[in-house]
């Protein structure tokens, strides 16, 4: 194994920078360090200078999420020994507005999120509700939406979908799979609001089953499962109402 | 509504552009459109299909003229893309499936390559029975 490898890294100041431009920076190569450990060592010992996001060091948080070799990765789970000799190139997010190096704009998620309503609808009023009452879910039907709540918004599909690339409009993969999350839930009876949402021209239609979110997924949640899903959930429902009696639907 | 990054900071971001052909740069995104294109290959063989048949029902002497057009270079050559690319929308789509079909029994979830198995077996059943019907 090479003492150093080189980390050609994308970099943006909005101060005067009209386009991202590559710097690069030598770090060395050890077997346990990740992208994201070459990254703060460029940080911490060599450019202070350089802006990126991380937290917990570990696939949970999912804020370090970066292209690499143009694959989008969580720098923290990608190892630098796999790009043995190098360089290794290290990018912003696709399809994202670029804040500062490799710091992207998540606005746009940030406000898709809410709209496909990611929480559990209950059908009585809260306000009576007792609060220590228990909403008891047997462990088939947790199994029922399990991989779809794994989702950590690392943003890695979005970066990943050419669609949401093409289409800004378009809700997104990892949105979607949260509907479809608390769709499956038992304890929920929102399946109707968020059809009316996952329906319209910017929803799961707006998808052509690609299928690189679910390939880029750290957390194997599959949302391009989830799409198909909602499409056949969608097309049922349409079909229902053309043929069923208004009472049986 | 929940104002952009541009609002709230006053800041100037880059906004990188999609190549128009970003579909070169990766092979899964190159496969993808060619599975895409592929269904234009379908729709072909659904008119010849039509044809063929109409050919049948009209007379014999149709169904000669048929046949000599069918076997003109330009149409054997495009029959034999058109092929290609209908296996390759045949594989594709047998294999996403799963992905869209969650099939649950006494609430485990059926394996993908199960679904899969299940649609190749129907091809089969159905090729034999149409190799059987022609060869009558």
């Amino acid at each position: 194994m090479a003492d150093s490898i080189q980390m050609r890294v994308s970099r943006f100041r909005p101060e005067t920078d009209s386009q991202p431009h590559f710097q690069e920076y030598d770090v060395p190569l050890r077997k346990e360090w990740t992208v994201l450990d070459g990254l703060n060592h460029v940080k911490n010992e060599v450019d202070t200078t350089l802006s990126f996001r991380w937290s917990c060091r570990m696939g949970i948080c999912g804020s370090c999420g970066m292209s690499i070799d143009g694959e989008p990765k969580l720098t923290c789970g990608t190892f630098l020994s796999d790009y043995e000799p190098g360089p290794v190139t290290i990018e912003p997010l696709a399809n994202f507005p670029v804040i500062r190096d490799l710091v992207v704009d998540l606005s746009d998620f940030m406000a898709k999120l809410p709209r496909v309503k990611p929480w559990i609808i209950r059908p009585e009023d809260h306000s009576h509700v007792e609060p220590d009452v228990e909403y008891l879910q047997t462990p088939v039907q947790l199994d029922v939406y399990r991989q779809f709540s794994m989702c950590i918004n690392c943003m890695l599909c979005y970066a990943a979908c050419p669609v949401y690339g093409l289409d800004p409009d378009f809700i997104g993969p990892a949105a979607i799979a949260l509907a479809e999350r608390y769709d499956l839930d038992s304890r929920d009876h929102g399946k109707g609001e968020r059809l009316d949402v996952l329906t319209a021209h910017d929803g799961v239609w707006a998808c052509t089953f690609v299928g690189e979110c679910t390939k880029v997924c750290p957390k194997h949640v599959d949302p391009a499962s989830a799409i198909q899903r909602y499409k056949l959930k969608s097309a049922l429902q349409t079909v229902k109402a053309f043929l069923l009696p208004r009472g049986a639907r | 509504m929940t104002p952009s990054g541009d609002e709230m900071t006053d800041m100037r971001l880059y906004r990188p552009r999609v190549s128009t052909w970003w579909w070169t740069r990766k092979r899964s995104y190159f496969v993808f459109v060619m599975r895409e294109l592929s269904s234009v290959f379908i729709a072909w063989f659904v008119v010849y299909l039509l044809l063929f048949v109409y050919a049948v029902g009209q007379s014999e002497a149709a169904y000669r003229r048929f046949l000599g057009w069918a076997s003109a270079p330009w149409v054997v050559g495009l029959n034999v893309v058109a092929l290609v690319f209908v296996l390759l929308h045949t594989v594709t789509w047998f294999s996403l499936t799963p992905q869209a079909m969650d099939v649950r029994l006494d609430g485990r979830r059926v394996p993908g390559f199960h679904i899969i198995a299940g649609q190749y077996t129907g091809l089969l059943v159905v090729s034999l029975f149409v190799l059987w019907l022609v060869t009558q």
